[in-house]
């Protein structure tokens, strides 16, 4: 028969240009990757950026506004002059390097129920969407899940054990699952029914490496972007649980914390909100920002409208 | 207002002249079609036939004005529907156009219309829009359109939702609303590609007969040669955005002397069968006795809607023979196939390969089963995970079963060359070949495995019919090569004709008739066989016969 051998020609799909270089030319992206390293930066080098220790309690220089000179005495008690850039709270503790320190709270919270949330998620929604007598017991806890409200969720998760770091990022986490389950489950079962699936299934591969070869994979562009938001949404959630007292404990430095202690004084020092404030709306918006950018690049769904 | 700018006799309706549409940068060309001119009479049904990505559709929707603008420019030629250059006029009077100088017809019935919308109310949102009747008078208009298109009882369809209806009626809908207006052209991109055969055979006569009433002009879209002679007066062979041939339907099926027709028609399969030897050595090594599968069962709230997909089914293949299966949707052919691999769990009966029931084994129990049988899929497009090079594909089988990595991918590289593509692709990805090639991979990825029994469950359906022509010659060569038994499953009895030893017709779940393909076609025992076989579009022409004589 007349089949000659055929080399097919290396012309390279342009759709298929990897999503990272695409990334890097999405404004929106740029912009909010940009603003997330300076506060990731900040955080990191929290300690030469200031001088001051964000715990100490000084008495004599309560509430005082933003720009206030005062003296202190360091470790060999000698005096020395520092400027409150963001002014002090109502203990006398200086709120920029609260602020300053406050951004590895924030970041360690994000990521850590981004991470955790996700991994867990996925674990539970491969699971789901592939074994179907599995899927009936797990989505309607799922459901269950989702019907209580985050942050009454997690307060009541945060009482259960007392205030602490990971007793915030369990707290957090947990509403969080379901979000990720129905996600990466429905991914799961299109992809289920696709033919390179049911061919792999007729070779005889095992369904750990179908799920691990075939069906995870598909999932890894959407869950980075799910990834973000839950990011965003778990910075915000830990403000809001530190801002109602249920949160980390309070000589932590963290935004919500911040906030929290200043919520008395708000009325003559609206500083002490304002400026962990616009930090917690920066980072969440440069989340945001980077999560909308990337949905634009790495979603399959928009490859193919090219 | 129906009948005021119809053209006169003699004249065009629609009159394309050297219409070129530029496809975006980065495409593998510059141009979507180049230099095409097309021209269309009064009551003339012109064809317009090509392969995939010959720019046929691209020509019909640049007349309907519906390519995304910034993506298919035209920038060259000309367009006139009754001497009005379309490529001029303002989107408001195009929007008039549409509708009520022309309308279109599309491939797929069910998503073309509205499906939480009534089929009355689609039909009578057409002369909503473009006329002052009142609700009244639309009301009985929509009923006789929808008589004029014979659909039964319209006083009760008119409520209906489109997934209440079948694939025919919902296309008749699509005609009625096409046809409300009574435009002067109907482009038809496709229509009876998604249809059953029968069906099809329903919805050409009814284009047929309602264009001989009304005078409409028709311009038809197919890839189908069969189609083209059942309904064309001319018509018109595009290739890769080019004119290559046109002239009336009798000259161009049977005179031309172009080359590319010629080979495109000389592609298509005839529905008489070349001559086989019977096989009968053997004992059969796939058989299947009392095969039941019933789809839906006992839901939580009552009784669902069950689907009986297959019904005391009984076949047998022997080593080194192609049984056909063949029906239309929903008769169950596929459920068979899946059955037989296994992808679903038969209710009941036996699946026997080489004496062992396989019916009732557990996944794991039938793992040892796997290599022998093996399945070729419709799709070449998903029938191979994109992220994985074809090497990677075909050798996953054989390592599942402990092949080293070294040796399967040899014999990748072997079973390469056996379906005629380089060993050097094997580290390309799928995205990288065409739908034939990427059949022919997923040939050799069932053949690493070293089966006893190919299923191809419309393995060619999808393909182009030039390139169809080449993978049916592989499958019926690796058959011989290793003496496979062939279970092929197909709707297209022009295919089967070709490829199989036996036939098998399925309706609804049922096996009606079993035999010898040459005496099955000649002779044709059941009702439904004679049906399927008086519905082939173009059975008058054999095709083969109509090039080389």
């Amino acid at each position: 028969m007349a089949i000659e051998a055929v080399t097919p020609d290396l012309t390279e799909d342009s759709s298929r240009q990897s999503g990272w270089s695409r990334l890097f030319r999405n404004v929106s992206a740029l912009i909010g990757g940009g603003l997330l390293i300076l506060i990731a930066l900040m955080g990191l080098f929290a300690s030469s950026l200031t001088s001051l220790d964000p715990t100490e309690i000084n008495p004599s220089n309560r509430l005082k506004s933003p720009g206030h000179e005062a003296s202190i005495r360091d470790d060999d008690g000698n005096k020395q002059k520092v400027i409150a850039h963001m002014g002090t709270d109502s203990l006398g503790r200086d709120i920029y390097s609260r602020v300053v320190y406050g951004a590895r709270i924030s970041l360690i919270v994000g990521i850590a129920v981004a991470l955790a949330s996700v991994v867990l998620g996925t674990v539970i929604g491969l699971v789901a969407g592939y074994f179907r007598w599995v899927d009936a017991v797990v989505m309607r806890i799922m459901d269950g899940l989702m019907a209580i409200p985050a942050i009454l969720l997690a307060i009541s998760l945060v009482s259960l054990s007392g205030a602490s770091l990971f007793a915030v990022v369990i707290a957090i986490t947990i509403p969080e699952i379901p979000r990720v389950v129905r996600l990466v489950r429905s991914i799961v079962l299109t992809i289920r029914e696709e033919p390179y699936v049911e061919a792999a299934i007729s070779v005889g591969t095992p369904t750990h490496k179908i799920l691990w070869r075939h069906v995870l994979p598909n999932t890894i562009s959407p869950l980075i972007v799910q990834g973000t938001f839950i990011c965003g949404s778990a910075i915000l959630l830990e403000a809001i649980l530190s801002f109602l007292g249920v949160g980390i404990p309070p000589e932590t430095p963290t935004w919500g914390n911040i906030m929290a202690e200043g919520r008395d004084f708000f009325q003559i020092h609206p500083h002490a909100i304002f400026y962990p404030a616009i930090f917690l709306s920066v980072t969440v918006l440069g989340i945001n920002m980077l999560g909308d950018g990337m949905r634009d690049t790495l979603d399959p769904r928009m490859d193919r409208n090219i | 207002m129906a009948n005021s700018t119809k053209s006169k006799n003699g004249e065009n309706v629609l009159e394309i002249k050297n219409l070129t549409v530029s496809l975006p940068k980065g495409a593998d060309r510059e141009f979507a079609i180049e230099d095409v001119s097309i021209s269309i009479g009064v009551g003339e049904i012109v064809c317009i036939v090509g392969e995939s990505g010959s720019g046929k559709s691209v020509t019909a929707q640049t007349v309907m004005g519906l390519n995304p603008p910034d993506q298919l420019k035209p920038v060259a030629g000309s367009i006139h529907l009754n001497n009005e250059s379309i490529l001029d006029v303002s989107q408001e009077r195009l929007r008039q156009l549409r509708g009520e100088r022309m309308a279109m017809i599309f491939q797929e019935p069910m998503t073309a219309l509205n499906p939480v919308m009534t089929v009355g109310d689609q039909i009578a949102e057409m002369l909503e829009i473009h006329t002052n009747m009142s609700s009244g008078e639309r009301y009985k208009k929509v009923l006789e359109v929808m008589e004029d298109v014979n659909l039964p009882d319209p006083k009760k369809m008119i409520d209906s939702y489109p997934h209440q209806l079948s694939g025919g009626q919902r296309q008749r809908i699509m005609i009625a609303i096409a046809l409300a207006l009574e435009p002067d052209l109907l482009i038809a991109d496709e229509p009876t590609t998604a249809l059953d055969v029968t069906t099809q055979a329903q919805i050409l006569d009814l284009i047929k007969d309602i264009q001989k009433r009304h005078g409409t002009a028709v311009m038809f879209i197919t890839h189908d040669f069969g189609v083209v002679a059942e309904i064309a007066d001319r018509v018109i062979v595009m290739r890769n955005g080019h004119v290559v041939e046109h002239g009336t339907v009798d000259y161009v099926l049977s005179e031309s002397t172009e080359p590319y027709t010629r080979m495109l028609i000389s592609s298509v399969p005839s529905l008489t069968p070349p001559k086989r030897e019977p096989i009968i050595k053997g004992e059969p090594i796939l058989e299947t006795r009392g095969l039941e599968k019933i789809y839906g069962s006992l839901g939580l709230f009552g009784r669902g809607r069950v689907v009986h997909a297959a019904n005391q089914v009984k076949l047998e293949v022997r080593r080194g023979e192609t049984l056909g299966v063949v029906g239309e949707s929903g008769s169950g052919k596929s459920t068979v196939a899946r059955c037989i691999v296994r992808l679903v769990d038969p209710n009941g009966g036996e699946v026997l390969i080489d004496g062992n029931d396989i019916a009732g084994l557990s996944q794991k129990g039938i793992r040892p089963f796997r290599k022998d049988v093996q399945i070729v899929f419709q799709d070449p497009y998903r029938s191979l995970n994109p992220r994985r090079t074809v090497g990677q594909s075909i050798i996953e089988g054989p390592m599942n079963f402990k092949v080293s990595k070294s040796e399967a991918i040899d014999r990748a590289a072997e079973l390469m060359r056996v379906v005629g593509l380089s060993p050097d692709a094997l580290d390309r990805f799928p995205h990288q070949f065409s739908g034939g090639q990427r059949q022919r991979i997923c040939i050799a990825r069932a053949l690493a495995m070293e089966p006893e029994i190919l299923i191809a469950d419309e393995a060619v359906s999808a393909l182009d019919v030039s390139v169809q022509a080449q993978v049916l010659e592989l499958l019926d060569q690796v058959r011989q090569e290793f003496d496979l038994a062939v279970l092929f499953i197909t709707h297209d009895l022009r295919v089967a004709a070709q490829i199989c030893d036996r036939i098998m017709v399925m309706k609804l779940g049922e096996v009606v008739e079993e035999g010898p393909t040459a005496s099955v076609y000649a002779d044709p025992q059941h009702e439904y066989t004679k049906l399927l076989l008086d519905a082939a579009p173009g059975r008058e022409v054999d095709f083969t016969a109509a090039v080389t004589g």
